[in-house]
């Protein structure tokens, strides 16, 4: 194991976080607390509370999922994307390190950074609104595997993306819509039922339920259906990494 | 006991259908600096990818210290430190921290002692904090040879070091070779300037089309390959060669004040002493006399050219029959 290798991954993408700390972690802050605004407290006065929860508390684990999954994205395809697009990869790839270490090095700061970045947001809301976290544990294991799972899906999108423009393109027309419409500002129960039935087929759904649920004890779709499809959409995730590694698709002639 | 680095009948068929190397076998031995020296296109940079792990190879074999590039990658990846032919560089960071990253990124625990004695062996110690994106050129270069050193290889890969390098700078990095190669490090660069594969290799392996046509030291192969002229300033100016003399390799310049005479010194007789003789029994007289030695360029022309030759020769035989 090329422990040392893994580490300078790691300190290298840590460190251009904090380079560019405004668009890290400040920009995400800043955006959460406008959703507060607006939401939470323009409209959020004027809609009765949601089975027993305030509306500004009922949105906090949405709000928390939207940047968790979106800067998930976003910091793990840059982090590949970047030296693709400088050429450094040449680096990375004649260095004694295995394809595993690669990604626990890229995926792992990228899970570090977004982890971060939501309890901070968190710690935010906490300003705004009570919250009440009735299970702890779970909150912590939905976090990690969300920002898991999405990590590794940007990071698939940076070997992927030829440009900056499609490197834009899923977190911005795939990752926010299904967000938005996944639950994290309404409970699927106010919809009508056509549009109930579509959201079921809306992954991120099954995210915010389960993360709500960590919070609030109350749920769209059971958690234990949360757990399967985010396992579910993690094991594509890695399957899809593995198959690029070995074929070397985007990576080597 | 197989050399520092084997390369066997090593082929590279690029998707496109492209044929970067056909069969190629090498042997480097440890410490020495071997030229890889051939045209634009002729399958150098594809042959060191291959064996730094940027390109996989079709087929055939290499072994570094003896063990397998493809299975052993951890073992020989090591040994290598590779200089790039572009300048690929993170804009945005600091000197120190990207030499520092590659150290790490080639499992090598952190030793800012060694790396501080790099910077300053290459004269980047008061850029040590500068972003890379303020340094020149020449600075860049140097920085991805320390990079390439962070994690003291045994080996050493240059891709086309002078490549679009001013004639002061060029100078400044072949001081630098000679001095690594001092240092006992291994060294393959690839060139197509013919002086810089005369000026530093020990051995030339000529590459073109994907395949090694000749690989020799340095000074046997201009030896053996080399052709030399001989100037003789004439007494009188010669309008037209005589017949008597049609048998040598000869010709004037300078409106015929100076006859030069081509051998080879690859043959026992280099046919001076016959010539001289012929032309005092002709009374043509000369004044004074000297001779040159073919530089390695012109070897190379000539290795480059013949196998074009063959090519079109099998070419159009195979055109022929079939």
């Amino acid at each position: 194991m090329n422990i040392p290798g893994i580490k300078a991954i790691f300190t290298h993408e840590m460190d251009r976080a904090r380079r560019t700390i405004f668009q890290s972690l400040v920009s995400p802050v800043i955006s959460t607390s406008l959703y507060f605004i607006v939401f939470g407290s323009a409209i959020g006065s004027r809609i009765t509370e949601i089975d027993g929860v305030s509306y500004g508390s009922f949105i906090v684990p949405g709000l928390i999922m939207l940047t968790l999954m979106t800067q998930s994205v976003t910091y793990a395809s840059f982090g590949i994307f970047f030296p693709r697009f400088t050429g450094t990869t040449y680096e990375i790839l004649s260095a004694p390190i295995s394809h595993l270490e690669i990604v626990i090095g890229y995926v792992g700061a990228a899970v570090t950074k977004s982890l971060i970045v939501g309890l901070v947001i968190l710690a935010t809301s906490g300003l705004f609104v009570d919250i009440y976290i009735a299970h702890v544990g779970w909150m912590l294991l939905f976090l990690l595997l969300t920002a898991f799972t999405f990590s590794l899906f940007g990071f698939l999108i940076g070997i992927w993306a030829e440009n900056f423009e499609r490197l834009q393109i899923i977190p911005l027309l795939i990752v926010t819509p299904l967000v938005f419409l996944g639950g994290s500002f309404y409970s699927v129960s106010m919809l009508p039922e056509f549009w109930q039935k579509v959201t079921y087929f809306n992954p991120v759904l099954y995210l915010v339920s389960g993360f709500r649920w960590s919070f609030y004890e109350i749920s769209d779709v059971s958690v234990m259906i949360s757990l399967g499809m985010i396992g579910t959409f993690l094991l594509i995730c890695i399957s899809i990494t593995w198959w690029i590694f070995k074929t070397g698709y985007k990576l080597k002639e | 006991m197989p050399s520092f680095i084997s390369i066997e009948n090593l082929s590279k068929v690029y998707q496109n259908g492209h044929i970067a190397l056909n069969g190629v076998d090498l042997d480097i031995e440890e410490g020495e600096l071997i030229a890889l020296l051939g045209p634009n296109g002729a399958g150098k940079t594809t042959l060191i990818s291959i064996i730094c792990g940027l390109v996989r190879p079709s087929s055939g074999s290499v072994t570094v210290d003896g063990h397998d590039i493809i299975r052993d990658y951890r073992h020989t990846r090591k040994l290598i430190g590779l200089v790039p032919q572009e300048l690929p560089i993170e804009p945005f960071e600091s000197v120190f921290k990207t030499v520092n990253f590659s150290r790490g990124l080639f499992g090598k625990t952190p030793n800012p002692k060694y790396i501080d004695q790099l910077l300053s062996d290459l004269s980047l110690t008061d850029k040590k904090y500068s972003q890379i994106k303020a340094l020149s050129g020449g600075m860049k270069r140097r920085l991805l040879i320390a990079k390439a050193l962070s994690h003291e290889p045994r080996i050493l890969f240059l891709d086309e070091p002078t490549a679009g390098v001013d004639v002061n700078l060029r100078k400044e990095t072949w001081d630098l070779i000679h001095r690594l190669r001092e240092s006992g490090v291994t060294i393959i660069l690839t060139t197509h300037y013919i002086e810089e594969a005369e000026e530093m290799a020990d051995r030339v392996a000529v590459i073109n089309n994907g395949s090694i046509i000749v690989v020799e030291r340095k000074t046997e192969l201009m030896q053996k390959m080399g052709k030399k002229q001989m100037f003789l300033e004439l007494q009188q100016p010669m309008t037209q060669i005589p017949e008597e003399l049609g048998d040598y390799d000869l010709y004037t310049q300078e409106d015929g004040t100076i006859l030069v005479y081509n051998y080879e010194t690859t043959r026992k007789r280099t046919g001076i002493t016959s010539l001289l003789k012929d032309l005092s029994s002709m009374q043509i007289g000369f004044r004074d006399l000297r001779t040159e030695q073919s530089s390695l360029e012109d070897i190379f022309i000539d290795l480059v050219d013949e196998r074009v030759e063959v090519l079109k020769h099998a070419e159009s035989k195979y055109a022929s029959t079939g």
